[in-house]
C-alpha cells in the first residue's frame, strides 16, 4: 500500500546518500583553507538549523535564544577539557545531555506562553545565561577560555595543521541532524509535533498531549545544538561569552531555516549553502572598507524572503516538481 | 447495560453567567442522539465540557462506566471520545492524509499500521481521492469531512459531532448525513450537535433540547418537535404571543 | 529612569494591542531617534529639548511607512503568520543597523552640552541629573497626552474600534490599513520622544538599540502586552529592580534582575500584570 510514499522516502535516503559522498570528496580537490573553512561553517550552521528546525519550524515553537544551548555545549566540552582533562568526546555527550534537560527545565514554565510571548522569554532566558557566564570568573568570566593545544589527537579532537578531520566532523554532525529530521518526520512525534503547530486544539482532542510534544521537541532540538556547540569550541579552540552565546547566534541558527523553508526537510541545509558563504564573502570583501554592508544585505535577504516567499526557497523546487507531474 | 455517557448534574459558570446548570443527559450504545437548541443555549459549552476541554464547575461526567470528569482532551480521545469542531480547525500545512494519521497514531503505534488506517478511513469518508492535497487547499465541505475523518481515525466509541451538517448546500448535507448513518451502522455511538432541527430530526434516535443552560425537554425526534416548549423556546415569545 | 522605559514601551504596547504584531524593529526607531537629536544638535545646534517633537515627527513617518511597506504585507502572509511577523521586521532592524554603520559609522557620539546636561537639580535634598528629571517630566507628559488621545479624539476611538474588530470598522468606512498605518507611526513617535530625550544622556551607537529593546520588551511583557497603562506600570517597575539590583549585584548583572523579574511575572501571569487573561 501506499507505494509512491515509501519511494518518496527512499528517494530522500538517496539523495542525501549522494550529496553527503559528493561533499566528503570535494575537500579533496578544494585546499584552500578559506574555502574549506566556510564549507566547515557551512555545514556546521546547517546542522544547527537543522536542530533548531525541529522546535521551531515542525513544533511551531519559535525559539530565538537557542544561543543558550550552543553555549552551554561550547562551555560544558571546554571546561570539562581544560579544567578535568576530559576528552572532548564525553565533553560533547554530556553538553547535550544537560542542555536537553536545561530545555525540558525551562519548556516547563515557557510552554504555558503563547506565539510572541514565548520567542521574547527565549530571548531574555538566552540573556540571563550571557550574563551569568560573562560574570563567572572561573568560567574566564567575559574574556572567555582558551583551548590548550595538546598536539594532533583524535582523542583529543586536535589537529592543527589540517582542516580536514574537522570538515568530516562537520558533515557527519550534519548528516545526523538531517537523519534524525528524516527519521522523526515519519514517527509519532513528527506528526504530532506537525499538528500541535498547526492547530493545538484540533491535536489535543485526537488524542496529542500537547505539553509532551514540545517538550520532545525541545530536548532533541537543545541536544543537538549543543553537540554543535561543543564542535564549534573545538574547531576554533577559544570561546567567550558574547561570541558563543550572543543574540546573534540564536539569529544565525534560525535564518537558514527560514531562508530554505522553515519546517521543511531540506530548508536548513539549503538555507545555509546560500547564507553562509554569501555572509563569509560580504564579510570579507566588502566589509572591511564600509563596515554594515553585510547586515544591509543580510536584512534586506530576510525582509525579502518573509515577506515574498514564507515558505522559503525549498518551495521552488516542491512546485516545480509539482508542475511536471 | 449502563449508558456510555452520562453527565450528572453539570454545571458550567464563566463569571456570572451560567452556560450548563444541572444537566444530566445520556446516551445509549449505539445511540444517535441530537443536541439541540436556540442560540446561546449552552450546547457548545456541554459539548466541550463532555470532549474535556474544560472541566465542569460542579457535577461529574462519566464515560464507558468511569469517571472522566478530570481528565484532559487528549486523555480522553485515548478512552474513546472523538470530536469535530464547529470551526473546522484542520492542520493547514499538512495534506489530508497527515490530517488523518495524527488521529489515527492514537491506537496505532506502528507508522505503517497508522498510515494503512488512515487510507481506510479517507475510503470510508470518500475523501481518498484527496489524500496527497494540503488541508487549506480543500473546499469547506471536504473540511467539514476531514474533520469527522480524523475523529474516526481515532477509533472512537462516542463520536462527537458539532455541526456538522450547518451551512452545507442540500446535496452535500445529504450526503453528510448518509456518512453519519454509516457510521452508526459501523457500531460507534453518534451524539451531534446541530441548530437546524430540519437537518437533524429524521436523523437521530432521540432528542435532547437545551434552552437557557438547562435541558428543556428530551424524547424521540417527533414528539419534541410537536412540544410547545422546544416551538416556544426557538420562536420566542413574540411567535407565542402572536399564536 | 523607569519613566523613560515606560516610554520606550509604549509605543511597542501600542501597534502590539492594535494589531498583535511585535516590532522587532523598535530598539532601531529608538537608535535612529537619538542620531535624528545628534544630527540636529551638531549640525543646526538645535537643543535635544527643542528637537524632540522635530525627531517625533521624523519617527512617525518612519512608522507610518514601515506598516505601509513592510507590515501590511506581512500580516497577510497565509502560512506561517507569526514567523514572517517576526522575521520581516527583525530583518528591518538588521538593515537599519547596517545603514546605521555605514552612514554614521560604528563611533560613539553623544551630546555634549546640551542646554539641560550636567547640571543638577536638588529636590528635597536629593541631587538630580537635570536631564533625567526633565526626561521624567516629558514622559508622564506623554502618557497623559496619549491618554487623552485615545480616550477623547475621534482618531484614538477608531484606534480602539479598529483593535476591537477590524472586519466591522471596515463596514462603517474606516480604512482599516490608514488606522493602523497612523498607529505604527503614533508608536514610532513615542519612542522617537524617548530617544531624543535620551540622546542628551546616552552615548549614540548603531547597536545602542538592541539593550533598551529587550528592555522594552520585558517591560511590555510585563505590564500586559497591548495595555498602554501596563506599559506605563512596567516602566516603572522595571526602573525600580533595576535601582535594587545595582544595589545588591555588580553593575554587570544589573539587567539579571529585571529578567528574572520579567521571568516570574510572566510564568505566573502568561499575559502579564495588567494584560487581559
Amino acid at each position: 500500500m501506499d507505494k509512491s510514499f515509501t519511494e518518496r522516502r527512499r528517494r530522500e535516503l538517496l539523495v542525501a546518500a549522494s550529496l553527503t559522498v559528493a561533499a566528503a570528496l570535494v575537500p579533496l580537490f578544494i585546499k584552500n583553507p578559506n574555502v574549506q573553512n566556510i564549507m566547515i561553517l557551512t555545514l556546521m550552521f546547517g546542522a544547527l538549523s537543522q536542530s533548531w528546525n525541529i522546535l521551531s519550524g515542525y513544533c511551531g515553537q519559535i525559539s530565538l535564544g537557542h544561543a543558550l544551548y550552543f553555549g552551554l555545549g561550547a562551555y560544558t566540552t571546554t571546561l570539562l577539557f581544560t579544567k578535568f582533562g576530559v576528552p572532548p568526546w564525553f565533553g560533547m555527550l554530556a553538553g547535550g545531555a544537560i542542555s536537553a534537560l536545561i530545555a525540558m527545565a525551562l519548556g516547563y514554565p515557557c510552554f504555558r506562553l503563547g506565539g510572541h510571548y514565548f520567542a521574547i522569554a527565549t530571548i531574555v532566558i538566552a540573556e540571563i545565561g550571557l550574563l551569568l557566564i560573562q560574570n563567572w570568573e572561573w568560567a574566564g568570566a567575559a574574556l572567555g577560555i582558551e583551548m590548550p593545544v595538546r598536539g594532533d589527537s583524535w582523542l583529543k579532537f586536535q589537529f592543527a595543521r589540517s582542516k580536514l578531520p574537522y570538515f568530516y566532523f562537520a558533515l557527519a554532525l550534519a548528516c545526523i541532524a538531517w537523519f534524525v529530521t528524516w527519521w522523526l518526520e515519519d514517527s509519532k512525534w513528527g506528526y504530532w509535533w506537525r499538528a500541535v503547530k498547526d492547530n493545538p486544539d484540533a491535536a489535543q482532542s485526537l488524542g496529542v498531549v500537547v505539553f509532551d510534544s514540545k517538550m520532545g521537541a525541545a530536548a532533541v532540538s537543545a541536544f543537538l545544538v549543543a553537540i554543535g556547540g561543543s564542535f564549534y569550541a573545538m574547531y576554533v579552540s577559544y570561546i567567550d561569552p558574547g561570541s558563543v552565546m550572543g543574540f546573534q547566534f540564536s539569529l544565525l541558527m534560525a535564518l537558514p531555516a527560514v531562508l530554505g523553508g522553515i519546517g521543511t526537510l531540506w530548508g536548513p541545509l539549503l538555507g545555509a549553502i546560500i547564507l553562509i558563504p554569501l555572509t563569509e564573502l560580504t564579510r570579507s570583501y566588502i566589509g572591511g572598507s564600509g563596515r554594515g554592508v553585510d547586515l544591509i544585505v543580510y536584512g534586506t535577504l530576510i525582509v525579502v524572503i518573509a515577506l515574498a516567499r514564507p515558505e522559503g526557497l525549498i518551495g521552488l523546487f516542491s512546485r516545480r516538481k509539482e508542475a511536471s507531474r | 447495560m449502563t449508558a456510555l455517557l452520562e453527565t450528572r448534574g453539570v454545571w458550567q459558570r464563566f463569571g456570572g453567567l451560567v452556560a450548563n446548570s444541572d444537566v444530566s443527559i445520556s446516551v445509549g450504545r449505539g445511540e444517535i442522539v441530537g443536541l439541540i437548541g436556540p442560540n446561546g443555549a449552552g450546547k457548545s459549552t456541554l459539548f466541550n465540557l463532555i470532549a474535556g476541554v474544560l472541566p465542569p464547575t460542579q457535577g461529574s461526567i462519566w464515560f464507558d462506566g468511569e469517571d472522566v470528569t478530570n481528565l484532559p482532551a487528549a486523555e480522553r480521545c485515548q478512552r474513546g471520545v472523538g470530536r469535530t469542531f464547529q470551526v473546522v480547525k484542520s492542520f493547514e500545512t499538512m495534506t489530508v492524509i497527515d490530517n488523518v494519521i495524527v488521529g489515527a497514531l492514537v491506537r496505532n503505534t506502528v507508522m505503517r499500521e497508522a498510515r494503512r488506517k488512515a487510507h481506510e478511513v479517507l475510503e470510508f469518508t470518500g475523501l481518498a481521492a484527496r489524500a496527497d492535497v494540503l488541508a487549506s487547499d480543500l473546499v469547506p465541505a471536504e473540511k467539514r469531512r476531514l474533520e469527522v475523518a480524523r475523529a474516526l481515525a481515532t477509533e472512537p466509541k462516542l463520536l462527537l459531532l458539532d455541526e456538522v451538517l450547518t451551512g452545507l448546500t442540500p446535496t452535500e448535507a445529504q450526503t453528510g448525513v448518509a456518512l453519519v448513518r454509516k457510521v452508526r451502522d459501523t457500531g460507534i455511538t453518534v451524539l451531534m450537535v446541530e441548530h437546524v432541527m430540519e437537518i437533524v430530526m429524521p436523523l437521530v434516535d432521540r432528542a435532547i433540547v437545551l434552552d437557557l443552560g438547562k435541558v428543556l425537554v428530551e424524547g424521540k425526534p417527533k414528539e419534541v418537535v410537536r412540544d410547545p416548549k422546544v416551538i416556544k423556546a426557538y420562536l420566542g415569545d413574540r411567535h407565542a404571543v402572536g399564536a | 529612569m523607569g519613566l523613560l522605559y515606560g516610554l520606550i514601551a509604549v509605543g511597542l504596547a501600542l501597534i502590539f494591542g492594535l494589531m498583535d504584531v511585535v516590532n522587532f524593529a523598535h530598539g532601531e526607531f529608538l537608535m535612529l531617534a537619538m542620531y535624528v537629536t545628534f544630527f540636529l544638535f551638531t549640525f543646526f545646534a538645535i537643543d535635544p529639548l527643542l528637537s524632540a517633537p522635530l525627531a517625533a515627527a521624523a519617527l512617525f513617518v518612519l512608522g507610518a511607512v514601515v506598516y505601509l511597506v513592510i507590515v501590511r504585507f506581512a500580516m497577510r502572509a497565509k502560512a506561517n503568520v507569526g514567523m514572517v511577523q517576526i522575521f520581516a521586521t527583525f530583518g528591518l532592524a538588521i538593515v537599519m543597523r547596517g545603514l546605521a554603520q555605514l552612514f554614521f559609522t560604528a563611533d560613539y557620539r553623544s551630546v555634549p552640552n546640551s542646554w539641560l546636561g550636567g547640571k543638577t537639580v536638588s529636590v528635597a535634598g536629593i541631587f538630580l541629573p537635570q536631564p533625567q528629571l526633565f526626561g521624567a517630566l516629558v514622559a508622564i507628559a506623554a502618557f497623559g497626552g496619549l491618554y487623552l488621545f485615545i480616550n477623547r479624539t475621534d482618531f484614538g476611538r477608531a484606534l480602539e474600534a479598529t483593535r476591537e474588530d477590524p472586519g466591522a470598522v471596515a463596514l462603517v468606512g474606516i480604512d482599516k490599513n490608514r488606522v493602523f498605518a497612523l498607529g505604527w507611526g503614533l508608536g514610532a513617535a513615542l519612542v522617537g520622544l524617548a530617544g531624543a530625550i535620551m540622546a542628551s544622556f546616552f552615548y549614540i551607537y548603531p547597536d545602542v538599540g538592541a539593550s533598551f529593546a529587550l528592555i522594552a520588551y520585558v517591560t511590555v511583557a510585563l505590564g500586559g502586552f497591548g495595555s498602554v497603562f501596563g506599559a506605563f506600570a512596567g516602566g516603572i517597575i522595571v526602573g525600580l529592580v533595576e535601582a535594587t539590583t545595582a544595589l545588591v549585584l555588580p553593575p554587570s548583572l544589573k539587567s539579571v534582575g529585571i529578567y528574572a523579574v520579567y521571568l516570574l511575572v510572566v510564568f505566573v501571569r502568561p499575559r502579564g500584570l495588567f494584560g487581559s487573561m
